[in-house]
């Protein structure tokens, strides 16, 4: 906060002695004051049109305001200013009428353009689904097999200010989503809970995900690199925590990405049939419960009085291993805040949410379940 | 029949007099107008530094929520009906409302509209934390059990403003003084004119789209419900097309303040007087065309982007207009700059502002930028702070010597004016910053990149809380003593409001004036 405040006073010093132009030119860089060009022909038509506009109304302002400070110093009772009587000009009420129109037309038509352009969705080189939950978005490649979750990876120390913020603070994620450059990648956005809008500056794709429908839109990326966003409709109460990374990888790189993924997605099968010590099912728990859980049912497990019920003592976490485990894999039918986790995690981690669940926040159940159980419960519905 | 105020509490509780009314009005939204800004400073206090350090992202949701629906139905446009109840009757020659028990009425269900909605913060599962906006299923499926105390508010707010409405309307076209002609009626009562009739095309609007979320929370209905074949973003359809009417009715009433005011200290009539009302007609009338630029994201077909791009530019010609003529009027004036005249001028220059980042916002492409960003914030402030509230205070030191007969304090009126203008203007410049930068709205925490402008957005604000103690311990003083106001209170003004005597009786016009 020091260093801010320190920066003000720098800042400030810097415009009023008017010290140096570039001085002022990279302070202005540094601070990020205008819309990013991006990386996309979209996003640089975009910005194009924020500049071109935004020059109109500079110019408009200058003659408005201009005319106003004038009057303003000259057309003063103290300045002994006699107050004429006009009132009416029709010539002048046409010009201002008629040139602000003509102002109008010249914006509309790039404008009409690139929007035509934004909406042509057509003849894309792959497909991907974008479905935003409270509070993570979920990606699936369609025709490969591949999905998996997004979540914020910033951790709760970071946020609640016991250790430093780290430089992506807030905009990092556990996985990233990963696509590769120069290609038309198609996005069919939607949601599973309420309305969220993904969005991603560099990108300039910005959509809401509305439940019930699927939403298309489209990117391609130029220059690989790490390009970062976040949720943009009001989402709830982490709201404020779901953002978006998106690596965009040359096409060998991400044809590779690919088959380690599909590898990966096969080991986790394998470890199903594998049997857990309790300690090794407590520690995964921590984990997944830390990542999913954590942001309603809060890491004491106290949870949010008369919005999300606590863990600690709850009834189904200290009841019996069915119910609570309907709980997590079916999801509450009376409140879907709490969704079904049995699509969303695999065996392994919900065997060990459920185990730390019901050992964590003086529980002390004492008992554990395995994935395979966990599998055969999902197959006994 | 011609008698003084009644003693007591009863004056206030059964008065059907126009002036008791008006004040009441008034008094009531600026407590509102303190309690709005009080979660707006729990909002700039959270976000002076990033993390998290005062309050908890669920009650941050409520804070955003609250200070939204507390300042725009309880600050802005109960002030507005306010000030058209002291002045409407005054400026076209009546003796009061045409329909003064209604008046009584549809003031007083407002304290408990308010109560009701302030109760909620303390109920279990928290204040509505949906945004103003209201979005479902957020606010349906989603939403904490006081959602339906919330619906019930808006719906005794809607009737309150429905019924002042009426009342205007009635009086207006009813209760001219002779020879009192639309085309002589002050600017002010013309802007009234239609923004009550907007308030009555679109308050049932409102009042429909709540009804429906209360059939969907607790009669099983799926209006909004994807799951059960409904449609959230008829919500917003809906919504929007009672929302945008609704961000006229808060600044229409505010162009016809500043048209008063600028010709009294320019010292000139005003310049355009039947372009103004034709402007004001096409702006309302294009309000109900433009909804849908509230949700260019959405995923409408390209027809209807364009179409709603289209109409939404076409705002900017009329509003224009307006601008244009509020310069020419000061042009080959001879300016004299008191506390309200400072608002105006400040009013047209920030308004403008606000309407060139409208005219951005606008174009579709780049909307989907700005959408639901900083840049967002930052617009409707400008026109709502500088443009709805500086006129309503502009309104306040203009007739305020009228209403109590005393001057105020010119000198702590420029200090309001400049305490208020430069706390303003540090709060929401730098979030067009933030916006463009990447910053989206009703976040509790930020990345590092936006810490330095959120931080002078938080010093501004409490700066400009700090004025606004200073504006109401200059109106108590005004109230209370202080140099006689003449009847004319300013140099020449034009209107009828300025011939009967400071303070103006608690009858005026029991017989009609004569207008020339
Ligand atoms: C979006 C918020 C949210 C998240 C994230 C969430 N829950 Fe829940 N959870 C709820 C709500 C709301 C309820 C209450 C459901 C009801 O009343 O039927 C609940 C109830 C529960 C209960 C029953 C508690 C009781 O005694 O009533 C358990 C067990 C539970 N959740 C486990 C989990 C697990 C495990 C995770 C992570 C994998 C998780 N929850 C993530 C919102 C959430
Ligand atoms: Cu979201």
């Amino acid at each position: 906060m020091c260093i801010r405040v320190k920066r003000l006073f720098a800042c400030l010093l810097v415009l009023l002695t008017g010290l140096s132009q570039s001085a002022l030119a990279d302070e202005i860089e540094r601070w990020g004051v205008n819309m990013t060009q991006g990386v996309t022909p979209v996003s640089r038509d975009i910005y194009g049109l924020h500049m071109d506009i935004f020059w109109w109304c500079v110019g408009i302002g200058v003659v408005v305001f201009g005319v106003m400070f004038y009057t303003m110093i000259v057309h003063r009772k103290s300045q002994g200013a006699k107050a004429s009587n006009f009132h009416e000009s029709t010539t002048l009420e046409i010009i201002w009428t008629v040139v602000p129109f003509l102002i109008l037309i010249v914006m509309a038509i790039p404008a009409t353009n690139t929007l035509l352009k934004i909406y042509d969705t057509e003849d894309a080189d792959m497909d991907i689904i974008i479905t935003g939950y409270q509070w993570k978005w979920k990606y699936e490649y369609l025709g490969e097999d591949v999905s998996f979750f997004s979540n914020l990876s910033t951790s709760r120390d970071e946020i609640e200010n016991r250790v430093p913020k780290g430089p992506n603070y807030l905009l990092e994620v556990d996985e990233p989503l990963i696509i590769p450059v120069k290609k038309k990648v198609r996005f069919l956005i939607t949601a599973a809970d309420v309305i969220h809008a993904w969005w991603v500056p560099e990108l300039a794709v910005k959509k809401d995900a509305i439940p019930g429908y699927v939403n298309e839109s489209w990117t391609y990326v130029d220059e690989p690199g790490i390009y970062r966003g976040q949720c943009a409709e009001l989402c709830g109460k982490d709201h404020g925590f779901m953002p978006i990374v998106v690596k965009a990888l040359p096409q060998p790189e991400y044809d590779a990405w690919l088959v380690a993924k599909r590898e990966q997605a096969a080991a986790l099968k394998a470890l199903t049939e594998k049997t857990f010590t309790f300690d090794e099912l407590y520690a995964q728990g921590e984990k997944v419960y830390g990542t999913v859980c954590v942001a309603c049912h809060q890491s004491g497990g106290e949870g949010v009085p008369g919005v999300f019920p606590a863990i600690k003592a709850s009834a189904i976490a200290t009841g019996g291993m069915n119910g609570h485990l309907d709980m997590v894999v079916n999801g509450s039918s009376k409140n879907p805040a709490m969704q079904a986790y049995g699509p969303q995690l695999s065996e392994v981690d919900i065997a060990s949410v459920v185990t730390y669940q019901r050992n964590a926040f003086g529980n002390n159940m004492g008992d554990s379940i395995q994935p395979i159980d966990v599998l055969k419960f999902k197959q006994g519905q | 029949m011609a008698h003084g105020p009644a003693k007591g509490i009863t004056r206030w509780l059964y008065t059907t007099n126009h002036k008791d009314i008006g004040t009441m009005y008034l008094w009531f939204s600026f407590a509102m107008f303190l309690l709005g800004g009080v979660f707006a400073l729990v909002i700039r206090a959270e976000l002076f530094e990033p993390g998290l350090q005062i309050v908890e992202p669920e009650f941050f949701n409520q804070m955003t929520t609250m200070h939204g629906l507390v300042m725009v139905f309880g600050a802005v446009m109960p002030a507005f009906v306010g000030l058209a109840n002291w002045m409407v009757p005054m400026m076209i020659g009546a003796p009061d409302m045409a329909l003064p028990r209604m008046n009584n009425w549809s003031f007083w269900i407002l304290p408990f509209a308010f109560a009701m909605l302030a109760s909620t913060l303390f109920m279990e599962g928290g204040a509505p934390n949906f945004g103003w906006t209201f979005y479902a299923p957020l606010s349906t499926t989603y939403a904490p059990p006081s959602v339906t105390f919330f619906i019930f508010a808006v719906h005794i707010m809607g009737a309150s403003s429905i019924m002042g409405a009426i009342n205007i309307i009635a009086t207006i076209l009813n209760m001219r003084a002779p020879g009192m002609t639309m085309m002589k009626m002050p600017l002010f009562v013309w802007t009234w004119l239609i923004t009550a009739y907007l308030l009555i095309a679109v308050m049932p609007v409102l009042a429909g789209v709540v009804t429906m979320m209360l059939m969907d929370i607790h009669f099983g209905t799926s209006f909004f419900d994807a799951a059960g074949g409904g449609d959230p973003v008829l919500f917003q359809h809906v919504f929007w097309f009672f929302g945008h009417p609704e961000v006229y009715i808060m600044i229409l009433p505010a162009f016809g303040v500043v048209s008063q005011i600028i010709p009294t200290f320019a010292r000139k009539p005003l310049f355009g007087y039947a372009s103004m009302v034709y402007a004001t007609s096409s702006i309302a009338f294009l309000s109900f065309i433009v909804w849908a630029h509230h949700m260019f994201t959405v995923g409408m077909p390209v027809a209807g982007e364009l179409f709603f791009m289209y109409a939404t530019m076409l705002i900017a010609v009329p509003t224009g207009v307006k601008v244009f003529n509020w310069v020419t009027t000061m042009f080959k004036g001879s300016m004299t700059f008191e506390t309200p005249m400072l608002f105006s001028i400040a009013f047209v220059i920030l308004f403008t502002i606000g309407g060139f980042s409208g005219l951005m916002l606008a174009i579709a492409p780049a909307d989907f930028q700005y959408h639901d960003t900083y840049f967002v914030v930052a617009h409707f402030h400008y026109v709502l702070v500088p443009g709805a509230i500086f006129s309503i205070t502009a309104a306040v030191y203009y007739w305020l010597p009228k209403w109590c007969g005393n001057m105020y304090n010119e000198v702590m009126g420029k200090t309001h004016f400049w305490m208020a203008f430069i706390g303003l203007n540090l709060t929401f410049f730098p979030m067009h910053f933030v916006g463009l930068a990447g910053m989206p709205r009703r976040i509790p925490d930020y990345a590092l990149q936006f810490a330095d402008f959120n931080m002078y957005a938080s010093v501004g604000a409490f700066l400009f809380g700090a004025a606004q103690i200073l504006f109401l311990f200059n109106v108590i003083a005004t109230i209370r003593g202080g140099r006689k106001a003449t009847d004319e209170v300013w140099e020449n003004p034009e209107g009828l409001e300025w011939t009967v005597p400071s303070p103006a009786p608690y009858h005026t016009f029991s017989t009609p004036p004569d207008v020339k």
